[in-house]
């Protein structure tokens, strides 16, 4: 402020030559840094879907007629999950090579549906939305039926399609 | 305020023309204001006049959230020295905080309760703000950071029930994931981005860690310091008298007449009653710390454990309820939008009620509002906290029929009452008072449906209730409609259908000695 530059007009002045320069290096600079840190944050997103083939359990595990839980180790994790890297599926096997598989979480918004073989019912202790032994939506506030995945039968294993929690967006 | 730059000054004004010597202190403190002018910068504002007519103990509420706040700082440094944000090991981290870590529970009991605190003041706070006009002209700025800091507080609430990694930290992850997934287009997206991958897991916990003690906290900070500063600068709201209408020509004049005419200045009159007060509310959550202690963790979060009964905290069961009465072609239309309509009638409140009338004596608009909000909220909550449109999962097992309504039963239908029990009807169906209450009680249930409406509401459902045609053989809905028939209170007649003869000759011998029409 003491200093004053002789001979120039202000705004055209070395100094606010400077400033200019050196807004423009920040600008650069905040967007060469805002880009990492974007996709950083953002990483989960690269993927569009998480889906990949896992293996159940032995057939033997799952009587004709019968409804049971089956759980696996979700194939996209890191060492830390812990248990929160399993993951529960309800099994129906209705024929020797017919089975349904539906996810746990409820259709509505994603709590544990239990099972009651004795009156063939999933039931949801959230909301209280309720399905059908076969998956259809019985009662309650759920949109549609239970999430069922995409299973193989491999010699004599159960093979599901999975990875991601299962969402009215992304069905399993 | 002005003085000399001199390192003695205020001490030679304090002690007016004393000979003795200034203490060590002072000498202390003049020499460290001397370099931070405090006395310059910050003490006006300490001692800067206020309305006289605010020393009410209705001004209490903002600095006794702030109080909260400053014990959640602290108490959450506390926590997270012994805190693990891992997603295998949260949970027994604070389990271990609960029993092993001296003292441990009683952090835990102090953030919990300074939480529920906080939420509970800042609400208090804002009716006050709403009832007594604080929000007019031109307190704008004021009301539209106050709002955000509303936020930011209610996401703290949640991303600290996160913290606490249990079962139902984790299905309440879900339930928000479910709820982002309604989004249309971006809907998947959104989800992975709050979820951090494809599943509630590790990345979760550590991206909501990251939320509650860094991101959140910090604009939290910030916007206090702005709140603050606003309150300072703009004035604190005068105590409203019904008629003295706010124009934005006259107020501020107004205002500043009043503080000349009868004011006093913030430190020490002003600040009494928020003293008290706030000394009050520490020892209150102290007190609910030792006495009644933190809450949880509840169950390991293994999502293979699927006995769980996800409830989220009390702050949250409104929405928990209305996501669940919610008809649900209205669901996602109001998840989507609600939230969006709601910030913006509230933002905006300023700019369409800015002037005019402040006294709650004459708003009855506001009353209105405020009884409405209140009554619907408490409402919610406390159906969030009974949740009877939830199945009761072990009333089946857990809840026999009572002994008076199979005395004197024929075996067909004592046959019926097993079938009721065995087959889960008990879940959404009372009987004696216990049992679900999804569906209607079954007390008197032969009083509103005659046999063959009963059988029809069993095999095909209806009225939200599953049909059990494929669940139940002819035989057992033979016996648990004979059963139901029978489930009609002393004199009051069993219903009948009106166009079948009272008495008919196949009924006569089915009856039971209690199942007649009457």
């Amino acid at each position: 402020m003491e200093r004053t530059t002789s001979g120039a007009a202000p705004g055209s002045t070395r100094r606010s030559f400077l400033l200019k320069i050196g807004i423009a290096i920040n600008v650069v600079a905040a967007a060469l840094v805002t880009v990492p840190i974007v996709g950083y944050v953002a990483a989960a997103l690269r993927k569009r879907s998480y889906q990949a083939w896992v293996r159940l359990g032995p057939l033997e595990q799952f009587p004709v007629g019968q409804t049971r839980l089956a759980t696996y180790e979700n194939p996209f994790i890191v060492p830390w999950d812990g248990e929160t890297g399993k993951v529960a599926c309800w099994v129906r096997r209705t024929a020797a090579s017919q089975l349904q598989v539906f996810a746990v979480n409820c259709a509505h918004l994603g709590c544990p549906v239990r099972w009651f073989p004795e009156s063939r019912l999933f039931m949801c202790p959230c909301h209280g939305g309720v399905y059908y032994e076969d998956g259809s939506r019985a009662s309650g506030p759920p949109p549609r039926g239970l999430f069922e995945y995409e299973h193989e039968i491999r010699g004599d294993e159960l093979w599901v399609r999975g990875g991601q929690i299962p969402t009215l967006a992304n069905p399993v | 305020m002005t003085r000399e730059p001199s390192v003695h000054g205020a001490a030679e004004r304090r002690q007016q023309g004393e000979k003795a010597a200034p203490s060590a202190m002072t000498r202390v403190a003049d020499w460290i204001d001397f370099r931070l002018k405090f006395r310059e910068s910050f003490l006006p504002s300490i001692v800067h006049p206020i309305p006289r007519n605010t020393a009410s103990w209705w001004y209490v509420f903002g600095s006794a959230t702030l109080v909260c706040l400053i014990l959640q700082l602290a108490t959450g440094i506390c926590l997270a020295l012994v805190y693990v944000p891992a997603a295998d090991q949260a949970w027994q981290s604070l389990e271990y905080l609960n029993y092993q870590q001296p003292l441990g529970w009683f952090l835990r009991g102090m953030h919990y309760w300074g939480s529920n605190f906080m939420v509970a003041l800042m609400t208090v706070h804002l009716v006050q703000v709403f009832m007594f006009g604080a929000y007019k002209y031109p307190r704008e700025l004021t009301w539209l950071v106050g709002c955000v800091l509303f936020l930011c507080t209610l996401g703290m609430a949640f991303t600290g029930q996160v913290m606490r990694f249990d079962q139902d930290a984790y299905w309440g992850l879900g339930i928000g994931a479910s709820m982002a997934a309604r989004f249309p287009l971006i809907g998947q997206q959104l989800v992975q981005l709050i979820l951090g991958g494809p599943i509630i897991a590790g990345e979760t916990l550590s991206r909501f860690f990251a939320l509650h003690v860094f991101v959140i906290p910090g604009v939290l900070l910030g916007l206090v310091g702005l709140h603050l500063l606003l309150v300072i600068k703009v004035g604190i709201n005068e105590w409203p008298m019904p008629g003295r209408l706010v124009t934005r020509e006259r107020y501020v004049e107004e205002y500043h007449q009043l503080v000349e005419r009868d004011g006093e200045p913030f430190v020490p009159q002003g600040i009494t009653r928020d003293v008290v007060f706030g000394g009050l509310v520490i020892l209150a959550i102290a007190a609910c710390a030792a006495f009644i202690g933190p809450k949880g963790p509840s169950g390991i979060p293994d999502p293979t454990l699927i006995e769980t009964n996800p409830r989220p905290d009390f702050w949250f069961l409104p929405l928990f309820s209305a996501l669940a009465l919610l008809p649900p072609y209205l669901e996602t239309p109001l998840i989507l939008t609600a939230p969006l309509v709601l910030m913006a009638l509230a933002f905006l409140l300023p700019f369409y009620s800015g002037t005019g009338e402040k006294s709650w004596k004459r708003r009855p608009g506001a009353w209105v509002l405020v009884i409405m909000v209140f009554l619907i909220l408490g409402v919610l909550g406390w159906l969030g906290t009974t949740s009877p449109w939830s199945p009761d999962m072990s009333a089946w097992s857990g809840a026999p029929v009572p002994v008076r309504y199979v005395k004197a039963s024929t075996p067909l239908e004592l046959q019926g009452a097993l079938v009721l029990q065995a087959k889960q009807c008990r879940n959404c169906h009372s009987l004696g008072g216990e049992g679900g209450e999804r569906g209607p009680a079954l007390d008197g249930v032969a009083t509103r449906l005659t046999r063959d409406q009963l059988i029809r509401q069993v095999i095909q459902g209806g009225g939200n209730m599953p049909a059990y045609g494929k669940n139940l053989s002819p035989a057992e809905v033979t016996a648990l409609v004979a059963f139901l028939t029978t489930l009609h209170p002393g004199e009051e007649p069993a219903a009948r259908d009106a166009q079948v003869p009272a008495v008919p000759d196949e009924t006569a011998t089915r009856a039971g000695p209690r199942g007649d029409a009457g």
